[in-house]
């Protein structure tokens, strides 16, 4: 079937098996493999991107279902060589360690100050229970999500 | 994990969906938010040979006021029940219990209908909807038919839907913003509950649901009478586990969970 995503800002139409999942089109067919694949039954948010402003697990997605929609992954989320908040605030904070989980993990934190802009450290432990960091580097994730919310205020 | 070749159709109404469910027979599945259905169809536990997605069908997802009820299209996401204003007054404890299925990227996509349908005795919300006595309405080729919650679950993921109904609406009748409370034990904060409690006064009864005990979602039927007898909290708590067949997992034996519904009941009578 023939699919239409706005990926990152720019159109991308491809032919694809109907059973072809988000994070597999992204990957493979846009060519855009900062979405990582991590425990691929949902569980761990590696693969987090955001469709259409909200962050979604793209293992647990058809990329049928995003047909239409407005996907962003890490690699749209600069403004040229400016970083993202966000992306800035972890690398201030040593928010990542090994950093398989952070593109997920950068990308959840992104929707979350969009609903939640002023966020008490218990909103950015329940903001990212669906993300996993093997590393259990949590202190410092939630370290760097409570600075870029401060830096996206002033 | 790939799932199984299947073909996929959008459904662009209600009406719609049920026609193509009517066309394509018992090995169609309607995919609404996809967070139950698609895992397993991964896990190759499911391979409907036709997907119909309901997911642009957007006049079922709305919360009304509806009098003594309020009336959530099957397809309301758990971010719009949980953010829900008309909830927050008239049936605080839908909302609240949205607010702690999954996580956030699941609640983005998951709908109060497509977790009902699925039928599983850990949905948090499938609990809750038992206790409040909701009703199911389920829309087939004949036209409407309205479904207790009583008799709605029939076994583990299956429900009363019929293969070529589609579940339209949720009514729930009114309970006020407060008086619940709702205790989920889990390894994880986003996990499935390993047992959870959704306790919740309304019209002058408590009544208690209980999620995990069993291969359905139930009502905690013994500690109900108890407490309409006058006993404590604690005495009624007791009788948690009366009449429930809770099974063994990774996680916990029967027994376990036995223990922990009576903890969790009590724990919660007493926050009522």
């Amino acid at each position: 079937m023939r699919i239409a995503i706005t990926v990152n800002g720019a159109a991308q139409a491809h032919d694809v098996e109907p059973r072809t999942l988000l994070v597999q089109y992204l990957r493979e067919a846009c060519a855009l493999t900062g979405t990582k694949v991590g425990c691929d039954t949902s569980s761990c948010g590696a693969c987090t991107v955001l469709v259409d402003g909200e962050s979604v697990k793209s293992c647990t997605m058809l990329a049928a279902q995003a047909d239409g929609a407005n996907v962003m992954t890490i690699e749209g989320l600069a403004d040229g060589d400016e970083w993202h908040p966000v992306q800035q605030a972890f690398h201030e904070h040593h928010g990542l360690q090994c950093g398989y989980c952070t593109a997920g993990m950068v990308m959840a934190a992104v929707s979350l100050l969009e609903e939640i802009p002023d966020p008490t450290e218990h909103d950015v432990r329940l903001g990212i229970e669906g993300n996993l960091c093997r590393c259990t580097g949590y202190h410092n994730i939630v370290e760097s999500v409570l600075a870029a919310a401060q830096m996206k205020k002033s | 994990m790939i799932p199984a070749a299947f073909d996929y159709v959008r459904a662009e109404s209600a009406d719609d969906a049920v026609a193509q469910l009517a066309e394509h027979g018992e090995d169609a599945k309607l995919l609404a938010g996809g967070m139950s259905l698609l895992p397993l169809m991964k896990l190759r536990l499911a391979t409907p040979t036709v997907l119909i997605d309901l997911g642009r069908v957007r006049d079922l997802s709305y919360v009304r006021d509806a009098g003594d009820h309020v009336a959530i299209g099957a397809l309301t996401r758990h971010r719009d029940v949980e953010t829900n204003d008309v909830l927050e007054r008239e049936c605080g404890v839908i909302r609240a219990v949205a607010a702690q299925v999954g996580d956030n990227q699941v609640r983005h996509r998951g709908t109060i209908g497509g977790s009902v349908a699925h039928g599983d005795p850990r949905s948090d919300l499938a609990a809750a909807l038992l206790a409040l006595d909701a009703t199911f309405v389920a829309q087939g080729p004949a036209g409407d038919r309205e479904i207790p919650a009583s008799e709605f679950f029939n076994g583990f993921l299956e429900t009363a839907l019929a293969p070529d109904e589609l579940l339209r609406e949720i009514r729930v009748p009114k309970s006020g913003p407060n008086g619940f409370a709702f205790e989920k034990f889990n390894v994880r904060a986003q996990d499935f509950a390993i047992v959870g409690v959704v306790a919740a006064r309304a019209d002058g009864a408590t009544r208690v649901g209980l999620i995990g005990m069993g291969s359905t979602p139930l009502r905690a039927t013994g500690v109900e009478q108890a407490l309409a007898q006058g006993a404590s909290p604690a005495d009624a708590a007791a009788h948690a586990a009366e009449g429930t067949e809770p099974t063994t997992d990774l996680n916990a034996t029967p027994e376990y969970r036995s223990h922990l519904a009576r903890v969790l009941v009590r724990r919660a009578l007493e926050a009522l």
